[in-house]
């Protein structure tokens, strides 16, 4: 399964959710502002530090660029493109966009 | 059609957007197709489900009721997430209809199993 979150860790509760119902082994994609959750400064408050040996952890690279996160991303994050957005949806049965 | 297992995900209280009317919505029209349709009700979704809602006094129409319709369209799967309610300071004599409790990792199994996931 895909979970996805677009949403920064400090703002709401869904990557904080996501991370309690999410099974070991599922992969997940940080968009838009849950990028700052993979960030140095933020991965260990934001539970993506703790997470990465249970998940497959992706963020999508222009909204890491974008907020000027180049190169600030802890070890274990796979950045991707948008194509490589497409591939991950496409290669999971199901998806749940944590809004 | 095949059968396909559908779940409504809500995770947002009822008046403040329009996120829990809409998927009521989307959950009448999936089971008129009669397709395997669950609710799973997290975070704030949990006051969805809250009895006794009167709103009258906002001018909004209170679409509660609602769910407890939901069996007459043969829709009876509704889950609500245990650490949710309990973080809200609710119990399942709170809420409006009868409802299957699950632990976060009995609703994160349930979530992965489904054909399409809906995120409201």
């Amino acid at each position: 399964m895909l979970h996805i979150v677009n949403k920064s860790h400090t703002q709401t509760n869904s990557l904080q959710s996501c991370l309690r119902l999410a099974q070991a082994g599922a992969a997940l994609l940080l968009i838009e502002d849950a990028i700052y959750a993979a960030t140095s400064g933020g991965a260990a408050s934001s539970g993506i530090a703790g997470a990465i040996a249970q998940l497959r952890v992706y963020a999508l690279q222009p909204d890491v660029e974008a907020r000027g996160m180049a190169g600030k991303l802890v070890d274990g994050v796979t950045t991707i493109d948008y194509a490589g957005f497409v591939d991950l949806v496409a290669e999971h049965p199901n998806n749940q966009s944590w809004l | 059609m095949a059968m396909k297992k559908f779940m409504f995900v809500n995770r947002k209280a009822p008046y403040g957007t329009i996120y829990a009317l809409e998927s009521l919505e989307v959950v009448l029209i999936a089971a008129t197709f009669d397709q395997d349709v669950s609710l799973a009700f997290i975070d704030d979704g949990v006051y969805e489900l809250v009895k006794g809602q009167e709103t009258k006094g906002v001018g909004i129409k209170n679409h509660s009721k609602t769910y407890r319709a939901l069996d007459g369209y043969d829709v009876e799967k509704l889950y609500v997430e245990r650490e949710s309610m309990a973080m809200r300071g609710l119990t399942e004599a709170d809420l409006l209809v009868p409802v299957e409790v699950l632990s976060s990792a009995e609703m994160g199994s349930l979530m992965a199993e489904q054909d399409v996931v809906l995120s409201f």
